[in-house]
């Protein structure tokens, strides 16, 4: 199984098989989301705030 | 054929549609808006054959759709279907004009005129903002009291969009639920009910989702929203008022659809790819 350290608090996220970059993750243990940056090697950023223009 | 998918987020929409790419062995590249420098003269696109814009933002859709089309790269949806369904406003006219039902709209452009709106509109109505997705900012006017305050606070803390573009509309006393229609060229995909205690009834807001029979006026109704704004791929919000009409409340471009995946009939990635897959073949 894949995973990865957390940016924010260093816990360890699992990724899902299917992973795609861009994806988004929520760290289990502090709630940040994390995006998805590269995957060979995995690599993970903290992901954007939502922005106003946001949206369907 | 190469598909170009524009998107920083990948949803689960994004990878439903990844997998109908896959699926069909259509090559694809995900072009991220936030890491590309897009070239006036076309640079970069060289052997991509149509781009599916799939952005959260609205304002990279709508920057991002003009350019793909000025430079003869085929875009799924138009420059004209996302502007269009970006501003509110700008989808209560083409709807009125496109003969299209819809709950009584007025706008004004200063707080004066839109208390003078609302007085004479009657309570309660919904003030809107012209830009702005997933029922947020959505307020349910009651009375004068709350009219004066929410007026002078967007004027106030509002900025320039908020305080100086306002967006009043009928409140339609819908039965718990709304319905949400996808239309994809010219057919509707899917049909579902969002039902919610709250008035609000995005499934981004809490709304559940559940399955709704695609009835001749839904069809009908549907697509003529669809056609006014632009076509494409679009996703329209009906409401059913009290006295048994169904009213086009807004459309919207680059439709989420993780909530109607579990219940529609239908493969919705696979239809979304089929069409954007048909835009391509009729060619650059």
């Amino acid at each position: 199984m894949l995973t990865v350290e957390c940016p924010e608090c260093a816990a360890t996220v699992e990724l899902p098989a299917d992973v795609e970059v861009g994806e988004i993750l929520v760290c289990p243990d502090c709630g940040v989301e994390l995006e998805v940056v590269g995957l060979e090697p995995v690599a993970v950023d903290l992901a954007p705030e939502v922005e106003e223009d946001w949206g369907e | 054929m190469r598909v170009g998918v524009a998107c920083s987020r990948v949803r689960v929409e994004e990878k439903l549609i990844f997998q109908a790419l896959r699926g069909r062995d259509i090559s694809f590249e995900r072009i991220d808006p936030r890491r590309v420098v897009w070239d006036l003269d076309g640079g970069g696109l060289e052997g991509i054959d149509v781009v599916l814009v799939r952005c959260l933002g609205h304002t990279r859709a709508y920057y991002l759709t003009r350019w793909l089309e000025g430079v003869g790269v085929p875009v799924v949806s138009s420059h004209r279907t996302v502007a269009t369904c970006g501003d509110k406003l700008l989808t209560s006219a083409v709807l009125e004009e496109a003969g299209v039902p819809t709950p009584r709209t007025v706008a004004a452009f200063s707080p004066g005129a839109a208390l003078e709106a609302i007085e004479s509109m009657g309570y309660p109505v919904v003030l809107k903002p012209v830009h702005g997705s997933w029922g947020r900012l959505l307020a349910r006017v009651n009375d004068r009291d709350a009219a004066e305050a929410l007026l002078e606070h967007k004027s106030t803390l509002g900025g320039f969009l908020h305080g100086s573009v306002f967006y009043i509309q009928e409140y339609v006393d819908k039965p718990g639920r709304d319905i949400r229609v996808m239309v994809v060229g010219d057919e509707v995909a899917y049909a579902i009910y969002r039902q919610s205690p709250h008035w609000i009834t995005n499934t981004a807001r809490g709304g559940e989702p559940l399955p709704c029979p695609i009835t001749p006026e839904i069809d009908r109704l549907s697509r003529a929203a669809a056609r006014a704004v632009g076509g494409g791929i679009v996703a329209v919000d009906l409401v059913e008022s009290a006295d048994g009409r169904l009213l086009v409340v807004e459309v919207n471009h680059t439709p989420e659809f993780h909530g109607a995946a579990k219940v529609a009939e239908t493969d919705i990635a696979g239809r979304i790819v089929d069409y954007v897959l048909e835009v391509a073949r009729r060619g650059r």
